[in-house]
């Protein structure tokens, strides 16, 4: 634990040294939060609260660009081969990833809390506690997914790459850019596949619908079950060298990341029950608040 | 003698169809400054680093202050400092910071100033990294190797690509760890470097060891050649200084011809001779003992720089 420690530390001081750290993880984020609560939204306090939920998925989802960029970058630098030789371990080194990368984001989940507030008036956070549980979960499990993404690729380019037809299957087909009620129904279902649907849900009917956790078992497992694994298997594919070859049996284990959205995405679709409950959040909020669109 | 601190047997390591070791043995008492001197390609670095504990031996044994590189784990990690070829720290990693991470990992508390002072980084410590010079950031890799006062010390090429001037204040910094008692193990193609720090050399070629003694020892075998270094007016083939009484090899230099002789008198008959029917003249002329280059070019036919 002192090692992990001592690594955080350093990691978040560099990450503050770091202009581009800076944009895309405070302005960046920020600056959706405005798209969202004064173009969609047009300033309306409950379409921004409706519409906030996304925004922090969007905070949080982000995590996986940094750190698998930040990952690649070290080892390629050969950054990784000189920790190698001391008493830090990969797990010590990953665990200081997500850890830092954490203790880096809450800030600005917090500013967005605090800018819905004062600036937007939205006062209806629901169920705070599980709002802090699926942001926890979210932080963390997408940091982990960053690390899975770094353990297959050996250069930038590639990794941006990766990142690039990951950050766009989360971004459009989850429900954190457009409501997942405007979809057609096939890919409704198949968004229940995704693992950031599963964030953007959870969000939603915390904060929204103030669920209390227990009544979202489904989007916890998916979350804990699919970061854990994500942490195991990343730990497990850990490369110290840029010229380490990547075996197939790599590229097997690091899909296995899948395999709980895969049966989770199969569950939901055959009890079709979080579909129904989306569209009437939707409902409920459309009926009290003028700039929701008509979804179909 | 007491049991060696580093001990090598038959080391065999290939990538692909490439033998890059093929049977290295060798051994290094405490206290010893040990030079793997070679080309590109030797099979130094791939000693090293097995010796480290980052690569894994196809076949033969390696033992490090007892341990097993691969299974030592902290234990061995505690043991060892190493300089390595390619390495970098972050750009945005302060000088102090680097030194003060590192002990701690290592859980060291030690006077990192003092360490700081001596390696002539004192008043770069709040410096980042990627502001760093060549010099300064091998004395910083120097200062972590040497952070958690380890036995062996692992310095692969640790002046390669510096200037003259900064080589030697490296140098300066081995022969004053040398003095403490340190055992090093280096790996260089610098002659100068292996000469002036190592107390035994291992000259390597092909993942071969060809050749293992002090310095003056494999001088010695080479001491029925003198080196004669000569410079002419006007340029002339190699192929007539080869052929002069005494010569055994001759290569172009810089700027003039290096040539290797086994009677020394006579070559230089032979070659005042040669110039004079040649019309040419002789600018300048330099005899020496031989060096460890001379050695590497009997066994091998190459020099170092080939």
């Amino acid at each position: 634990m002192r090692t992990t420690w001592t690594l955080t530390k350093m990691r978040m001081r560099l990450a503050l040294r770091n202009r581009a750290f800076l944009f895309f993880s405070l302005l960046m984020p920020i600056a959706f939060l405005f798209l969202y609560a004064s173009l969609f939204a047009k300033g309306e306090p409950r379409v921004v609260g409706y519409l906030f939920p996304s925004v922090l998925a969007l905070t949080v989802m982000g995590s996986f660009w940094g750190l698998s960029i930040q990952l690649v970058l070290f080892r390629e630098h050969g950054i990784l081969r000189r920790f190698r030789l001391t008493p830090a371990g990969p797990g010590a080194l990953l665990a200081s990833s997500l850890l830092s990368n954490y203790i880096l984001t809450l800030p600005t989940v917090v500013l967005e809390f605090v800018l819905v507030r004062t600036v937007y008036g939205v006062t209806m956070f629901g169920n705070l506690w599980g709002v802090g549980l699926f942001l926890t979960l979210g932080i963390v499990t997408f940091a982990a997914f960053g690390l899975i993404v770094a353990s297959l690729t050996s250069t930038i380019q590639e990794t941006q790459v990766l990142n690039n037809a990951i950050w766009f299957l989360f971004l459009f087909f989850s429900g954190a850019t457009l409501p997942l009620v405007f979809f057609p129904e096939w890919l409704q279902r198949l968004s229940m596949f995704l693992p950031a649907t599963h964030l953007v849900v959870g969000l939603q009917f915390t904060l929204i619908g103030a669920l209390p956790v227990r009544l979202l078992g489904t989007e916890v497992i998916a979350l804990v079950g699919g970061g854990g694994l994500a942490f195991v298997l990343s730990w497990k594919l850990f490369r110290w060298e840029p010229e380490e070859k990547i075996s197939r049996s790599a590229k097997a284990w690091a899909a296995a990341v899948a395999i709980p959205f895969l049966l989770l995405g199969v569950w939901e679709n055959a009890v079709n029950v979080r579909r129904t409950e989306l569209q009437e959040i939707y409902k409920s909020v459309g009926e009290r608040a003028s700039p929701l669109p008509n979804p179909h | 003698m007491s049991e060696p601190i580093i001990y090598v047997e038959q080391l065999r390591k290939s990538y692909g169809s490439v033998e890059a070791l093929r049977g290295v043995s060798f051994q290094v008492q405490e206290g010893e400054v040990f030079g793997l001197l070679g080309p590109n390609g030797a099979g130094k670095t791939t000693t090293v680093e097995i010796l480290e504990g980052m690569r894994t031996a196809d076949a033969g044994q390696a033992r490090v202050c007892g341990l097993d590189p691969r299974r030592g784990g902290v234990a061995f990690q505690q043991q060892i400092g190493a300089v390595l070829q390619q390495t970098a720290l972050p750009d945005k990693l302060r000088v102090g910071e680097a030194v003060e991470l590192f002990a701690r990992l290592y859980g060291r508390r030690r006077d990192l100033g003092a360490l700081l002072e001596r390696l002539g980084l004192a008043d770069k410590q709040h410096a980042f990294y990627n502001t760093l010079s060549g010099g300064q950031r091998q004395r910083l890799a120097l200062a972590l190797a040497l952070v958690h006062e380890p036995r062996v010390l692992f310095l692969d090429e640790p002046t390669a690509g510096l200037d003259p001037q900064v080589r030697r204040e490296i140098y300066e910094i081995i022969e004053e760890l040398r003095r403490e008692g340190k055992t090093i193990l280096l790996t260089t193609h610098y002659i100068e470097e292996a000469e002036r720090l190592c107390d035994r050399v291992a000259i390597m070629d092909y993942g071969k060891l060809i050749a293992l003694g002090t310095p003056a020892e494999l001088r010695q075998r080479s001491s029925n050649t003198t080196r004669i270094t000569v410079r002419l007016k006007e340029p002339i083939e190699d192929g007539r200084l080869r052929q002069l009484d005494g010569v055994v090899d001759c290569r172009p230099i810089l700027d003039g011809y290096l040539l290797h002789s086994q009677r020394p008198p006579q070559t230089l008959v032979a070659l005042v001779k040669q110039l004079e029917a040649l019309g040419n003249e002789l600018q300048s002329l330099e005899i020496s003992a031989p060096t460890l280059e001379d050695v590497f070019i009997e066994l091998t036919g190459r020099s170092l720089r080939d």
